[in-house]
């Protein structure tokens, strides 16, 4: 029997308590609970929060290892503080069947750090056409329940009302990557507006995302089905979502850390490392994404860690990859965007970043909070640290770091998967 | 001066005069027998064009020799990116040969900057994608202070330019309209709307420079016209549906010169469409300068290698 | 310090500071009449030299070599009473410490209508120092034309010459030591008239400094 002792850890933000974890699972939540046997660690000061569920992430496994591998994504989760991470489709070979998804699952298994699930594409070879063989992957020992073209839009109405229904067998759910491909060209690579007007970039306006947000929250309704909205970059998405909702439709939404503190403004240096998709919005619509998130309109936070090699961002800036990475400072980063200015508490930081994620992708044994039966899956945070982030530090394979010298008031000290140790003192074990 | 020139934004009103002031010697230079001065010798300036390009890549080349400077030429169509190598190996490996300066043209807005940050060299931008195109801000500028000289019509400063055309994908409207309001020149730019940079507005009024989608209002007042360069296969873009309509809106045509008082100069950044946006009549008048731009972008092609590369010392 | 430059300056200067001279270093060696009386003496022997004024062309090093030019050809004029044409040749470009300096940008080069192809040739410089000056305006020359003779006048000769060049035509030989620095000022270019030597760097390659 094993047995682990987090004391004095402040629950999701509330009062200290310790937490008593005996075979991967919480057996008490209390004050002065029994040492003996127990592996001891001091949470004094810290932050107690359910591991982290993220959403929306891209691990290059298989095809570009050279970025980035399940084993390297698992350990960057874990050093920010997530115990579950979703692996997204885009891998080459695409996960449009269930032995890729399977392939996936259990190189996550074998890594053993977070729990990775893999999402199956929507469509064959993401092409947009043919639906890929979503029942067998749903079917499969990885269990898919989230569906996604992402990196792509399910631009075709016909093929997404037909993935909508289709997944209602199941209870899956489409993650849309929602971006209307004639409106952002395809050489599209930023925001259009006052800035890319004056750098000479071609963008692509808000409304491009708008309009399929738009459609798509009405082909849920029309099919009874659930849609969840991948990283909503615009006010007028949240608009959209917002009326969705009252509407009663079965719309969820996620939005990143980075489309929550970084603006377009910083693409004046043409620097790569910025460009990502959706683009950096300017600051009406960042201001409009963090009221939603605090309001409840959009659900939850995904990273979209997306690594890439410095080769693939040495490029001018229109040849660059988008992407940027992610998990590892996804908590900092909201803590201080939404806690410390006080648009949140701490147990809704745990909300948006584990419990509603993990019920977005029907996750078992993940987001369950901290209560007692629940599996062990926490993190421990530091909320009064000052940390400048240093893009050498990170375990990713990638150094496509956009905060790169910023400095945050909070960090991960310690991660646990069902009761082990999978960070310790902001290092991996 | 600074060490690179990416954008007009790089240069001060003093760096623009002492550019001019050497340029109007180096203009002397060019009708001179021996075209030839040694103020570059044993320098090597590589003319890197990622895009095709005759005639900004020949000024440059003709600038450098009668600097008598090495100059090279390494032209590769496409983007690196297609070839599998990065845009900095690129760079890296053409001036690990060791080269004092890199004329840079390239298809995307922003990659003289970006190579700036990676080499020694000192880097002028030749034209990066639609965002600025230097040097022909500056002889533009140069052609219109001297033809007003000329002419007797005063400083460029105060004088109304017309800036007409495609301006989503021109670098030379963004070059231009930096330099031309930098220098006190009262700028109006004329374009559909679909050819409207995103965000004009707001950029206009913070920039001081006025929009408008009306060509025959803007003329009268006119003390300078500049017609840019439409490309047909803008039409496939749907930005406008025919070339006909584009001329009859907003081409410089015959009828239109009428507007025009004898003396406002015709600025043209070439290659011209004749006949689509600026009429034969137009391109041949007396009033046009579209070769003396030319000329003068030798002139100020060796004025800005002369600055940027004879001396030590010029800041980061 | 040893000049290795060349002892030519671009007209940097700023204002003077005053008129009297009594503020500013060193001492007086050329006031006004003297510089007057020189350029007339170097008048009469550049047209004794060519035995009148015939086929001549001045041309000056700007920037205080172009106001001597002219002044000598207006001598000539009222002793001959023949107008020599006056250029100006600026050596910017083939200075040989181009390098060593943020480059400047270069004064006006003004050749006269009838060219230098075939002519006596007489280059007016105020100091004559190190010599370089004067082998880069024969360098710029070259790219000019071909006279048929080149001469050189300088207002003052102040010795240390670093290359086999000398003046055909002095103002005045004036002994200095390589420390100290020798100022000509022109009404035309700065207001007033003098040759000063002062204690102080000769360096040339600063701005407004005389070699």
């Amino acid at each position: 029997m094993s047995r682990l002792l987090i004391t004095g850890a402040s629950i999701e933000g509330g009062a200290a308590a310790d937490v008593l974890v005996v075979d991967g699972a919480i057996a008490e939540v209390g004050h002065d609970l029994d040492r003996s046997g127990a592996e001891v660690v001091d949470a004094d000061g810290l932050v107690a929060l359910p591991g982290l569920v993220d959403l929306h992430t891209h691990l290059r496994e298989p095809g570009r290892e050279d970025a980035e591998t399940i084993l390297t994504g698992s350990q960057a989760a874990a050093v920010g503080g997530y115990t579950a991470v979703l692996a997204m489709a885009n891998t080459n070979p695409v996960t449009d069947t269930a032995e890729a998804a399977e392939r996936v699952h259990a190189l996550g298994q074998a890594a053993g750090v977070v729990d990775v699930h893999p999402v199956g594409s929507v469509t064959k070879g993401l092409a947009g056409e043919e639906l890929s063989e979503i029942g067998l992957m749903a079917r499969s020992k990885a269990r898919v329940r989230v569906f996604s073209d992402d990196g792509r839009c399910v631009g075709n109405a016909r093929v997404m009302r037909r993935a909508l229904e289709y997944v209602k067998a199941f209870g899956g759910v489409i993650s849309q990557h929602s971006q209307d491909t004639d409106l952002a060209g395809s050489a599209s690579c930023c925001h259009e507006g006052e800035l890319s007007g004056r750098l000479g970039l071609p963008g692509w306006p808000g409304v491009a995302e708008d309009v399929i947000v738009a459609r798509d929250v009405m082909l849920a309704r029309h099919t009874g089905s659930r849609v969840h909205v991948a990283h909503v970059s615009t006010a007028g998405s949240v608009e959209v979502l917002r009326w969705a909702k009252s509407q009663g439709i079965d719309v969820t939404a996620e939005v990143t850390p980075h489309h929550l503190l970084l603006t377009t403004d910083l693409l004046a240096g043409y620097d790569p490392t910025f460009k990502v998709n959706p683009p950096l919005r300017p600051a009406e619509d960042v201001e409009a994404l963090r009221a939603a998130l605090a309001d409840g309109t959009i659900d939850a936070v995904a990273t979209d860690h997306a690594p890439h090699a410095r080769h693939d961002k040495e490029h001018a800036f229109v040849d660059a990859a988008f992407g940027m990475l992610g998990l590892e400072t996804a908590v900092q980063v909201v803590a201080q965007v939404m806690v410390e200015s006080g648009r949140m508490t701490w147990a809704d930081l745990a909300r948006v970043m584990s419990t509603t994620p993990a019920r977005i992708a029907g996750l078992e044994g993940q987001g369950q909070g901290l209560v007692v039966g629940a599996p062990a899956n926490l993190t421990l945070v530091d909320p009064s640290a000052d940390v400048t982030v240093d893009r050498a530090d990170s375990v990713s394979l990638s150094r496509n770091n956009p905060y790169h010298g910023r400095s945050f008031g909070a960090s991960v000290r310690a991660t646990f998967l069902r009761g082990r140790a999978t960070v310790l003192d902001g290092t991996l074990v | 001066m600074k060490k690179h020139l990416l954008s007009v934004h790089d240069l001060s009103m003093d760096d623009v005069e002492t550019l001019f002031a050497t340029a109007a010697e180096m203009h002397d230079v060019q009708h001179r027998q021996v075209k030839k001065l040694p103020a570059l010798r044993g320098r090597t300036v590589i003319n890197l064009f990622f895009e095709d390009s005759t005639r900004t890549r020949s000024s440059f080349e003709i600038a450098g020799k009668w600097l008598s400077a090495d100059t090279i030429n390494i032209t590769g169509k496409g983007s690196s990116a297609s070839k599998g190598e990065s845009l900095r190996d690129t760079v890296l490996t053409i001036c690990a040969m060791g080269v004092d300066a890199l004329v840079m043209r390239h298809s995307a807005s922003g990659a003289a900057l970006q190579v700036s940050q990676w080499v020694d060299a000192a880097v002028i931008n030749a034209g990066d994608g639609t965002h600025e195109h230097p040097s022909q801000a500056l002889l533009d500028a140069y052609t219109l202070q001297r033809y007003f000289e000329a002419k007797n019509l005063g400083p460029l400063e105060g004088k109304h330019v017309a800036i007409v055309g495609d301006l989503t994908h021109s670098r030379v409207f963004r070059s231009n309209v930096g330099l031309l309001t930098k220098l006190g020149a009262r700028v109006t730019v004329v374009a559909p709307p679909t050819l409207m940079p995103s965000g004009v507005g707001p950029w206009s009024q913070d920039a001081g420079y006025a929009t408008s989608y009306d060509l025959d209002e803007v003329l009268p007042t006119a003390d300078a016209v500049m017609m840019l360069r439409v490309q047909k296969e803008r039409m496939s873009g749907g930005f406008f549906p025919t070339g006909r309509e584009y001329t009859v809106g907003y081409g410089l045509t015959r009828q239109r010169l009428s507007l025009l008082r004898q003396d406002v100069p015709i600025l043209h950044p070439g290659p011209m469409n004749r006949g689509l946006e600026i009429a034969a009549d137009a391109a041949d008048a007396a009033s046009s300068v579209v070769l003396d731009q030319v000329s003068a972008g030798v002139a100020v092609r060796m004025s800005i290698l002369y600055h940027l590369l004879a001396g030590e010392g010029n800041e980061k | 310090m040893v000049p290795s430059g060349i002892e030519q300056q671009p007209d940097q200067q700023g204002p003077p500071s005053g008129t009297s001279g009594e503020d500013r270093p060193g001492r007086v060696v050329f006031d006004a009449d003297e510089i007057a009386r020189s350029l007339t003496r170097i008048g009469h022997e550049i047209l004794e030299r060519n035995r009148g004024a015939e086929d001549l062309v001045l041309l000056g090093v700007p920037s205080r070599g172009v106001p001597l030019a002219q002044r000598i050809a207006a001598r000539i004029a009222a002793v001959e009473g023949v107008e020599v044409p006056v250029g100006s040749l600026d050596i910017t470009f083939y200075r040989d410490d181009l390098r060593k300096n943020p480059a400047r940008g270069p004064q006006h080069t003004e050749i006269p209508p009838v060219g230098i192809d075939g002519k006596t040739v007489v280059l007016v410089d105020d100091v004559l120092y190190s010599g370089r000056t004067v082998r880069a305006a024969l360098d710029a020359m070259n790219d000019l034309g071909r006279p048929d003779v080149v001469r050189l006048a300088v207002l003052v000769d102040r010795g240390h010459r670093e290359l086999p060049i000398r003046a055909d035509h002095v103002g005045k030989n004036l002994p200095s030591a390589r420390s100290e620095r020798v100022m000509v000022r022109l009404a035309e270019t700065d207001g007033y008239e003098e040759v000063r030597i002062a204690e102080g760097p000769s360096n040339v390659g600063r701005k407004g400094e005389q070699a």
